[in-house]
């Protein structure tokens, strides 16, 4: 047999390892980005939930707010574009104890890698998906994204944009995600309570986070949010009850709901990976075992 | 050497593969080598498929020239393939389906009317059972004992029991019984071997060996030729302990892999040609965040959708330049199913050891054609340990620290205290991104180029360490072939026949096509008479990377594009015919 131990987890005696804080890379976005706000409400809740630094992976893909992993102390994977969650999967699969959280923009999640985005919700893969949707491309310089709003002029659509934008939370609802919220930047504490709570689900968790871009996006900023957004948890609504969900999702105008629209139980991934029950695949044994038998079925 | 070839040919889901496949496992299990070619079309039904089993007392390396039975279930079969048979031969047909006149049939060639689907009537309404009574005459004919066609018979029904496993080896007999009282068996089919052979595919043997070099996930999407890697391994998944998952597309299955193995499990992807294109940019991310893994291409006839069914060498300038920028990577080439094995688990090894991606270049005629294999072939793997838990090196963990190799310390996730960003942008020792408010700073351009020569210095050593060109036949000879992949296979057949007629000729194969050793491959070349240059696409594309890397031109070159294999017989002219015309 392989040493399985090689890889086991060092004892936990002595002091408490630890939970993730700032990293020393300052972030590079511009001053009075919404960006701000999410890698803070996503520390805030790794340190509520006091999770080990090295036992959070933060994978990204490629756009401004996909430079988040640097800013953090747990491990990361800032991959390419539209291909974070493929990355994140292929981690929690191969070792299913990390807490894994996905990270990146509305183009590269529901542009260029929407098609994962969808898959890994239908999988309900045990992964936090936090998304900085701010309606515009910025590091590209203020191309239009999915998510930007009819008629919004960009250097891309200097007519308008002439696309229906995707709709985040509805395409996460159709998709099969089993947590889906919304955050918004400017409301730090409401937004760690719902990635807290996105890593405790078992099951995708999806946080489509209102983060204005305060250099190319004039139009969805932090006042025009400040001016709609009402919180879910305050009016009523039932994050069980599918059917409400749906009708809250197509909520976008004069009122723009944030909180938790939908919560589900339903077995994960891993729950149904018939060889992840042995343990994490990283601890175990690797290679063949009895070679000449399995040889046999050539004969 | 002795030796036969029978080959059974019909539509699309008439069971012919089901037929070669039986007769290619009876001949493996008297002992002799086998090749067995799978011929068929992008079809569900219809169309006309066909199937070659060869067997000889001495190792074959191709499907061979000519056949000996052809066991035919339409006409179509025996207006395509009859003119293939050599003297001696005989078609096996059914007159109630078709009948065959003797003037359409080659100078020796005979036929033998069988009534397979009088005999399946005794057993069952099912039409299919035809084909066990087919097989039955074709075995009398072809040499093989009818209890060696009825034991893979019942065992390719597995543990199903019933009136289905009796009504075959019932029909198998009566077939059999029949041709033995109506017709002499073909005089070539050579004697029981020794002890059975083991009979595999490329894809089966590729599977297997990842499995054996340590691979725990597997992430692919459905493609042709490569599609049968994912089948072997899902099916040994849960004994193995391997995941496999069928990802929603090649994008996601190279993304996914690279993750788990970011993660420390050694990982492998599959694919053909097209599947890879859509991999390349996250195999430069593999060799950017200096990510170990394995890539298995399997290359059909391209371009684009090309033809799906067909074999071709025509990616390796797509696996040499697939990625943005430059990073190191190894193409490993291997010929025949022993020699996938082999490779897949040096692979893994290579991988792991140079933490950069590997290419497995297979193709369609590796991957799918039956090949027997000797047991004590199957060498390497084994137990693998599981990955090892890194040695910081000093207070603040480097994970991308220059060294002399250009192999840094790799930790994992789960690690305590060895954190690490792995980046896709250009980075620093720490992984720490030299691609935003840094770039373009003195200090900072320096750090990048020390990052380039850092990772480019694993293509050297990788270039140490990948299997050398090899030389096969007589050390001296006028004439040497140069080939790759599973063309060497071919070339090796047609070496045998080159020698029995008395043309002295040698084998340079490049079991790892890139990185090409200069000074292994000056040592190689020095000294060679002619050259022939045996490849499987429009360009030769080896031979420009073989002069690009060393500036050798080889004398002549015979390529192949029409989507079908190498025949030995079309190597042997071009041979002749650049042995005798004097050209240099």
């Amino acid at each position: 047999m392989a040493d399985s131990s090689a890889r086991a987890p060092p004892t936990t005696t002595g002091p408490a390892l630890p939970v993730v804080g700032k990293s020393d890379t300052r972030p590079t976005w511009c001053p009075g980005c919404g960006d701000f706000g999410v890698v803070a409400g996503i520390e805030m809740a790794l340190k509520r939930l006091g999770i080990p630094s090295h036992e959070v992976v933060i994978v990204s893909g490629i756009g401004c707010s996909s430079n988040l992993p640097h800013f953090l102390s747990s491990y990361g994977f800032h991959g390419i574009h539209g291909r974070a969650i493929p990355v994140a999967e292929g981690i929690r699969w191969a070792n299913h104890e990390l807490t894994v959280i996905g990270t990146g923009g509305d183009g590269d999640g529901f542009g260029i890698g929407v098609g994962h985005f969808v898959h890994a919700m239908r999988r309900n893969v045990d992964l936090t998906y936090v998304t900085m949707d701010n309606q515009i491309y910025g590091l590209t310089t203020g191309q239009a994204s999915p998510t930007s709003e009819l008629g919004h002029k960009t250097k891309s659509t200097p007519d308008g944009v002439i696309e229906a934008p995707i709709d985040p939370i509805a395409l996460a609802l159709a998709s099969g995600a089993t947590y889906i919220a919304r955050g918004f930047s400017g409301d730090v504490k409401h937004l760690a309570d719902l990635v807290a709570n996105g890593i405790r689900h078992k099951g995708f968790a999806f946080v489509d986070v209102l983060s204005p871009c305060v250099t190319y996006n004039k139009i969805n900023t932090f006042d025009f949010f400040r001016q709609r957004i009402y919180k879910l948890e305050s009016s009523g609504h039932d994050p069980a009850d599918k059917v409400a969900a749906w009708q809250r999702a197509l909520e976008w105008g004069e009122k723009i709901p944030i909180g938790l629209f939908y919560r589900a139980e339903r077995p994960t991934y891993e729950d149904l990976e018939e060889v992840l029950q042995a343990g994490p695949l990283a601890r175990q044994p690797a290679g063949i075992v009895d070679l000449p038998k399995l040889l046999d079925e050539f004969v | 050497m002795a030796e036969i070839s029978v080959r059974a040919g019909g539509q699309a889901g008439d069971g012919i593969a089901s037929i070669g496949e039986a007769i290619a496992r009876a001949y493996s299990r008297m002992g002799l080598h086998v090749f067995g070619l799978n011929a068929y079309q992008s079809v569900i039904r219809g169309g006309h498929v066909w199937f070659q089993a060869r067997a000889s007392d001495e190792r074959v390396h191709s499907q061979g020239d000519g056949a000996d039975v052809l066991y035919a279930l339409d006409r179509t079969t025996v207006e395509t393939h009859v003119n293939d048979l050599r003297p001696g031969g005989v078609v096996v047909h059914d007159p109630e389906k078709f009948a065959v006149d003797a003037k359409e049939l080659p100078a020796g060639v005979r036929a033998l009317g069988v009534p397979t689907l009088e005999i399946a009537r005794k057993y069952t309404s099912q039409s299919i059972l035809q084909n066990a009574g087919g097989m039955g005459a074709t075995a009398f004919l072809a040499g093989i004992p009818l209890e060696v066609l009825q034991k893979v018979l019942a065992d390719s029904f597995g543990r199903k029991k019933g009136d289905v496993v009796d009504w075959n080896l019932g029909a198998s007999a009566d077939g059999y019984r029949f041709a033995e009282a109506h017709a002499s068996a073909v005089d070539r089919a050579p004697a029981r071997g020794g002890a059975p052979k083991l009979l595999m595919t490329g894809n089966q043997a590729i599977a297997l060996g990842a499995a054996a070099g340590g691979c725990k996930f597997l992430a692919q999407y459905p493609m042709t030729p490569a599609s049968s890697i994912m089948h072997w391994m899902a099916a040994h998944a849960s004994s193995l302990g391997v995941v496999v998952k069928q990802a929603e597309d090649e994008l996601a299955a190279i993304n996914m892999a690279i993750g788990a193995s970011f993660a420390g499990v050694r990982a492998m992807t599959a694919t053909s040609g097209g599947g890879f294109s859509l991999m390349v940019e996250a195999l430069g991310m593999a060799g950017m965040t200096e990510t170990p893994l394995v890539v298995v291409e399997s290359q059909r006839a391209g371009p684009s959708t090309g033809l799906p069914t067909k074999t071709e060498q025509g990616d390796l300038n797509l696996m040499l330049g697939a990625g943005q920028g430059e990073f190191p990577r190894a193409i490993l080439a291997p010929a025949n199913p022993a020699e996938a094995y082999r490779a897949t688990v040096e692979a893994f090894r290579l991988a792991e050891s140079w933490q950069t991606p590997v290419l497995l270049a297979s193709d369609l005629h590796l991957s799918e054609n039956l090949a027997t294999v000797d047991r004590e072939e199957i060498v390497g793997g084994g137990v693998v340990p599981s990955l090892a838990t890194v040695t910081p090196n000093g207070h603040g963990y480097l994970r991308y620290q220059y060294t002399d190799s250009g192999v840094s310390p790799r930790s994992f996730p789960g690690q305590p205290g060895l954190q690490y960003i792995a980046g896709s942008d250009e980075h620093d020792e720490r992984g720490h991104l030299i691609s935003d408010v840094r770039s373009g700073l003195p200090k900072w351009v320096s750090e990048r180029q020390r990052m380039m020569d850092k990772r480019m210095r694993k293509l050297a050593g990788l270039a140490q360490e990948v299997p050398a060109p090899e030389l096969e036949g007589p050390p001296e000879a006028p004439l040497t072939f140069l080939a790759w992949g599973s063309t060497v296979g071919a070339v090796r057949d047609a070496l045998g026949e080159l020698a029995r007629r008395g043309v002295r000729a040698n084998l340079l194969r490049f079991p790892a096509v890139y990185p090409l050793e200069p000074e292994r491959l000056a040592a190689r070349l020095g000294h060679l008479g002619r050259t022939l240059l045996v490849e499987g696409n429009y360009s030769g594309q080896f031979g420009r990377l073989l002069r690009a890397e060393s500036g050798f031109v080889p004398t002549s070159r015979l390529v192949k594009y029409d989507g079908e294999p190498f025949y030995p017989h079309e190597i042997v002219a071009k041979a002749l015919e650049v042995s005798h015309d004097g050209r240099q």
